[in-house]
């Protein structure tokens, strides 16, 4: 027995205690020259980026003192924009800028999320890529043109729409409009506000601003639902909507909401089709009908010009609001987007 | 057995030669199809009867008109006959499914009739001044807006569009695509610093983008407006665009290409220039054209900073220079229905630049798939 217990004993490779501790051997992964210069040279340009990006950043925020300092809370408060007698606030504007982004939205949003259920479940193999290059297209399509095609072609049936909805929706308070609904729109009495140049009119442009973005979005993360657990619901006899509904869209949840968000931050800074479309006016307005409203984007680019300093330095306030709202937006939008179960990254 | 076993073990699998066909038949597959001609039946049916109903209320019966109104209660009147001859032959789950997918399908076409109206009114409204040459060849100076198409033209807008749009091209670009090839490929914590600040900086409105070239460089430098100013707004904003564009391509470059590139010794920088760039290269290209496509369209920032001329200027330096988006506001806000129309064919000029540089994103992409 005791022989036997000495045989592992001499087997084995015991290494002689000499006192020495096992240290791991540090590994250094020198770099040649020419890489040394290649990291170093592309940081120090990251860095230029962060500091010109970051710089606006700042710049907006230190402007915004002295207007702060000047208006106090009334910048937010005050609806009218009277510089010759020092009374400015964007209270008007920002309801007006949100009303137009929740009409764009409102109407971007079901067309995308079908026009994206559509590219991922319903359309044929070989108009699938068709349409998502038609759609990248239409992203890159100016704003002006949208703007325009709006004055021209829409206007007139949307104002329409917006007689319509007012005559029969009016007592929900957002679709009044002050005046007589029942004049007939090219026949409004004087002194009357009409619909043109409303934030729903507005809004429409928008919509076809923001729908692109949103529906890539959306379709991007429809088309990376698990086709394992598609082929699972329709072999259980589900038919194809059941299926959206039970897989494609809970899988895709957080691309409805992210693309949502992200264009509704795009829809928060449009800017030219707004001031194509709208008639300013510094009211605060929640019936979205009516003619007249102001967006804080659409303010900027009609006031500056022949803005003097303080005013500019207001201007650059209400840039700064902005851009904190598009800011929060794209925020949310980029951390619920990470959140989903898709979206996790290639590897051979 | 075996074979039976086997047979049992994977029904799916392709049978090679099924020993059970002896004859020398002719096998003809029989077409599947998902749809019977009852289905076909009950949309063409709800189709017609939809279609007669709503003209018989619509326009004979209720006091309303207008094309917008019918088409939309033709479709509303249309899913309801859909869904209740679906109901008398088929389960709830089936008049569910039908009625969805005439949504589902309904969404694209309407925008799909958006987008093709935007086309058809934008050229039909700017045919007027298209057809003459001059509008290619001419600038606006001495010509008073109301005057013939025959006179003047958008010569200098377009002039001004390439050149800001360069400029603004060769500061953005290369510093886009060098940022996220720090961002993705160097790393560290300072390029996590820059991605937060650069993802944060792309929600910058473009007019915000106008405002603060304008304040810095015209209200405390006293500058005068000029191209370069326009330029320098559109690369500001045009920057994190396109620097998050890149970012998320390289991304998606798998990471065992590199880890393959490293294990054959190269370097760094080897690795980046002979390995990720080339795959990404299509991706990149794409994301790059589309981000200059959205420069060369944009407005606002251009009110601010370039100021409008009449006249041709090839000096981004000074004087005013006029840009294709900004004719086409001018001109549309001035009230002045030929200067309007001349406005309208600047913007076709300007669909059709977007949409070259469209093109040209896809052939880039097309030819290094293979």
């Amino acid at each position: 027995m005791a022989g036997l217990s000495n045989v592992p004993a001499r087997t084995s490779l015991r290494v002689p205690d000499d006192g020495e501790e096992d240290v791991p051997r540090r590994i250094v992964a020198k770099q040649s020259t020419q890489d040394l210069v290649f990291t170093h040279g592309v940081r120090s340009i990251g860095m230029l980026v962060l500091v010109i990006v970051g710089s606006i950043g700042v710049f907006l925020g230190v402007q915004a003192r002295p207007t702060f300092r000047h208006y106090g809370w009334s910048f937010f408060t005050e609806y009218r924009w009277l510089p010759a007698q020092d009374i400015v606030g964007i209270a008007a504007a920002m309801v007006g800028t949100i009303e137009v982004a929740m009409v764009a939205l409102v109407i971007a949003f079901p067309l995308s999320l079908l026009t994206a259920l559509f590219i991922s479940d319903w359309a044929p193999a070989w108009l699938k890529p068709l349409m998502v290059r038609l759609i990248d297209m239409m992203a890159a399509v100016p704003g002006i043109v949208f703007g325009l095609w709006v004055l021209v072609f829409m206007q007139p049936h949307a104002t329409h729409v917006a007689h319509w909805i007012s005559k029969y929706f009016g007592w929900i308070p957002i679709f009044k409009v002050h005046t007589d609904v029942n004049y007939p729109i090219w026949n409004q009495a004087p002194g009357y506000p009409s619909y043109e140049g409303s934030a729903f009119i507005a809004g429409i442009a928008v919509s076809m601003m923001i729908f692109p973005m949103a529906t890539a979005v959306m379709r991007e993360v429809f088309s990376e639902a698990p086709a394992g657990e598609k082929e699972a619901a329709l072999a259980l006899g589900a038919t194809r909507w059941s299926m959206v509904r039970t897989v494609v869209i809970p899988f895709g949840r957080s691309g409805i909401i992210g693309g949502t968000m992200l264009a509704l931050g795009r829809a928060l800074g449009e800017t030219i089709s707004v001031l194509l479309i709208i008639s300013e006016a510094f009211k605060i307005k929640w019936n979205v009908l009516e003619s007249g409203t102001a967006t804080i984007a659409e303010v900027i680019a009609s006031k500056s010009k022949e803005a003097t300093p303080a005013q500019l330095s207001a201007l650059l306030t209400a840039g700064f609001v902005l851009f904190l709202m598009t800011l929060l937006t794209n925020v949310i939008a980029a951390s619920i987007v990470s959140r989903g179960r898709s979206g996790a990254g290639t590897e051979i | 057995m075996s074979i039976m076993t086997a047979r049992h073990a994977a029904p799916p699998a392709p049978e090679p030669e099924s020993p059970i066909r002896t004859d020398d038949d002719v096998e003809v597959i029989r077409r599947t199809r998902p749809r019977t001609s009852d289905d076909d039946l009950i949309l063409v049916g709800a189709v017609l009867g939809s279609l007669g109903t709503t003209w018989l209320l619509y326009e004979q019966v209720l006091p309303f008109s207008g094309s917008l109104g019918f088409f939309v209660s033709w479709y509303l009147v249309f899913l309801v006959f859909y869904a209740g001859l679906t109901a008398i032959t088929r389960p709830r789950a089936v008049v569910v499914d039908r009625v969805m997918t005439s949504l589902v399908v309904a969404a694209p076409c309407v925008v799909g009739l958006a987008l093709g109206s935007t086309v058809v009114v934008t050229l039909a409204k700017g045919m007027g001044a298209l057809v003459h040459v001059n509008f290619f060849t001419h600038d606006m100076s001495g010509v008073r807006p109301s005057d013939a198409y025959s006179a003047g033209g958008a010569l200098a807008a377009m002039v001004g569009t390439v050149i800001e749009v360069s400029i603004a091209v060769a500061i953005a670009l290369p510093l886009g695509v060098i940022t996220a090839v720090y961002m993705s490929e160097v790393g560290g914590r300072g390029a996590r610093v820059v991605r937060t600040i650069v993802e944060a900086m792309t929600a910058l409105p473009s007019i915000v983008a106008g405002l603060f070239i304008y304040t810095i460089f015209i209200v405390n430098l006293q500058m005068q407006r000029c191209g370069l100013l326009a330029a320098l707004a559109l690369a500001v904003m045009g920057l994190p665009i396109m620097a998050r564009a890149s970012d998320v391509v390289l991304r998606v470059v798998p990471g065992g290409l590199r880890e393959a590139s490293y294990a054959l010794g190269a370097g760094k920088l080897q690795t980046v220039w002979r390995v990720v760039l080339p795959t990404a290269r299509p991706g990149l290209a794409t994301a790059l054209i589309l981000g200059v496509a959205r420069m060369v369209g944009e407005t606002s920032p251009l009110i601010l900073t370039s100021g409008a001329s009449t006249f041709l200027n090839w000096d981004p330096l000074h004087n005013p220079m006029n840009s294709l988006p900004l004719y086409i506001y001018n001109a549309v806000s001035s009230g002045e229905p030929r200067f309007e129309v001349r406005g309208y064919a600047a913007a076709v000029v300007l669909l059709a630049i977007v949409l070259t540089l469209f093109l040209l994103a896809r052939l880039v992409a097309r030819g290094r798939t293979r």
